[in-house]
């Protein structure tokens, strides 16, 4: 029976909503890792049972958590007890250490801080994570200092795509306010070493052979916030997503404006279009409808809630500049929340189904393309991510 | 045998509960370095989450307390006190609080 599993990261845990295809009845999972920060957690294609989940603490540091029967038990990759001492030593999944080698590596050199100086290069988390499309155990992770790391094992080891960082415009890369955040990657299902990259506030950036090197990938982007607003980098990026019979079609929220690319990133335009605030944060592509895509238009500088108190998902079917407010099952008076870059995805039944979290604990459903919204969980802590299984 | 207290989420991380009592061996006094490697010898899972990796330097918001005394600035080097060697006292890794 098809069947729809929500994976929802939060300030405090992680939550599991599951429904059948109807998508009408919910249940929520008691809370997983609780009081832990869940950036992110998400399922492989390849195998649904596998998940994977950054647990994060400002304590504690960083770990990953893996799930090989769908949520319901989670363990450390490699990092079970050791029986014995003379067992082998256990695993490494929070061990995520910029590859400074001679071989594979680049030096950690520097990267630029908020009033313009050198900074050293830090790990402080793992913000994305995102699993091959054909291979459960090959799984990448976007951290904060910006970087990308590739584990092939289920996450037990990583080891980090240094010619991203490498790049010779690494020292001028800057953090956004919540830091130097590697938060978007996207898998090109026709090309397995076309990867595109966003890091906050650094730009987009595209391998074409499998993460060796690096291309930024920004021209034509505008961003009035930095010495010269067409620069190579230096965009703040919110968030990409793509549809994968269309892989060399881009979308793009940026800090300010939406845009979309058709030529891999090369080229990008503006297709703000009627939206009422250019800014916000998530951006996503209907499953059977390439150029339907949506947004959540949030009020900035700083307030970073909907404007007007009214929480409105924008639906352009033009692949940008016509847009169209959903406001169905919405709160349309006193919503001061935000949605933040990873907390929207969709299922792929037909209709297709759209979800959001808020930073006020709600995660709305809409089964009908958009139409039409419920909530399918309205009090947890704030939602930091939204991810979609659909389970046939 | 060592007694080691360690915060209410590692314990959870380290499928652990109350505390945890290790054999550091040897003849020397031990150390805070001898303990937590024995730590994270034995619990695989916590290591990066009390110190780092590869510096083995201290996380921010952790701090070592024992006998009433705070450790935290020690050198890890130095012998842990006679009490804490015997497993009279435990060695207490402790988080930050934080709150309102």
């Amino acid at each position: 029976m098809t069947a729809v599993r929500v994976l929802v990261g939060t300030k405090k845990g992680a939550f599991i909503l599951t429904s059948d295809a109807a998508r009408k009845k919910w249940t929520i999972s008691p809370p997983l890792f609780a009081g832990w920060e869940i950036y992110h957690l998400k399922g492989s294609k390849a195998d649904p049972n596998r998940l994977y989940a950054s647990q994060s603490s400002g304590w504690f540091g960083q770990i990953i958590q893996r799930s090989d029967d769908g949520g319901r038990t989670w363990t450390i990759p490699g990092g079970e007890k050791v029986p014995s001492p003379t067992d082998p030593p256990g695993g490494q999944s929070n061990k995520f250490v910029y590859d400074t080698s001679a071989d594979t590596g680049k030096p950690l050199t520097t990267h630029m801080w908020y009033d313009g100086t050198q900074h050293r290069w830090e790990f402080k988390r793992v913000w994305h994570i995102e699993p091959s499309l054909t291979d459960p155990d090959l799984v990448y992770a976007g951290v904060e200092d910006a970087a990308i790391f590739r584990s092939t094992d289920g996450a037990k080891t990583w080891h980090e795509l240094a010619g991203l960082r490498g790049h010779p415009s690494g020292q001028t890369w800057g953090p956004g306010a919540g830091g130097l955040g590697l938060h978007t990657i996207l898998l090109d299902p026709t090309n397995p070493k076309r990867i595109y990259i966003a890091i906050s506030a650094a730009g987009a950036f595209r391998t074409d052979d499998g993460g060796k090197t690096w291309k930024p990938i920004n021209r034509g982007l505008k961003s009035q916030y930095i010495p010269d607003p067409d620069a190579e980098t230096g965009h703040c990026i919110h968030n990409m997503a793509l549809h994968p019979s269309r892989p060399g079609t881009l979308f793009m929220q940026k800090h300010w404006d939406v845009c979309r690319s058709d030529d891999a990133g090369d080229h990008w335009r503006e297709v703000s279009g009627n939206l009422p605030t250019d800014f916000g944060f998530p951006i996503a592509v209907h499953a059977h409808e390439p150029e339907t895509i949506y947004v959540v238009p949030i009020k900035s500088d700083s307030e970073h809630f909907p404007p007007d108190g009214k929480l409105r998902v924008y639906r352009s079917r033009t692949g940008g500049n016509e847009w169209d407010a959903l406001t169905s099952g919405l709160p349309q008076k006193d919503c001061y929340v935000n949605v933040l870059r990873d907390a929207m995805s969709t299922d792929t039944l037909d209709p297709c189904g759209i979800y959001f979290g808020t930073t006020g604990g709600q995660v709305y459903a809409s089964a009908d393309n958009g139409d039409t919204w419920t909530t399918i969980a309205r009090d947890l802590p704030a939602v930091l991510s939204v991810e979609v299984q659909t389970i046939k | 045998m060592i007694r080691i207290t360690i915060p209410f989420h590692l314990r959870t991380l380290a499928r652990v509960e109350g505390e945890v009592s290790l054999d550091i061996g040897g003849e020397a006094a031990p150390t805070r370095a001898m303990v937590l490697d024995a730590l994270e010898e034995r619990y695989p899972m916590l290591r990066g989450t009390i110190r780092d990796h590869i510096t083995k330097q201290r996380r921010p918001f952790i701090r070592f307390f024992a006998c009433r005394q705070d450790l935290t600035h020690e050198p890890d080097d130095a012998p842990l006190p006679d009490p804490v060697a015997r497993g009279e006292e435990p060695f207490m890794i402790v988080g930050a609080i934080a709150g309102g």
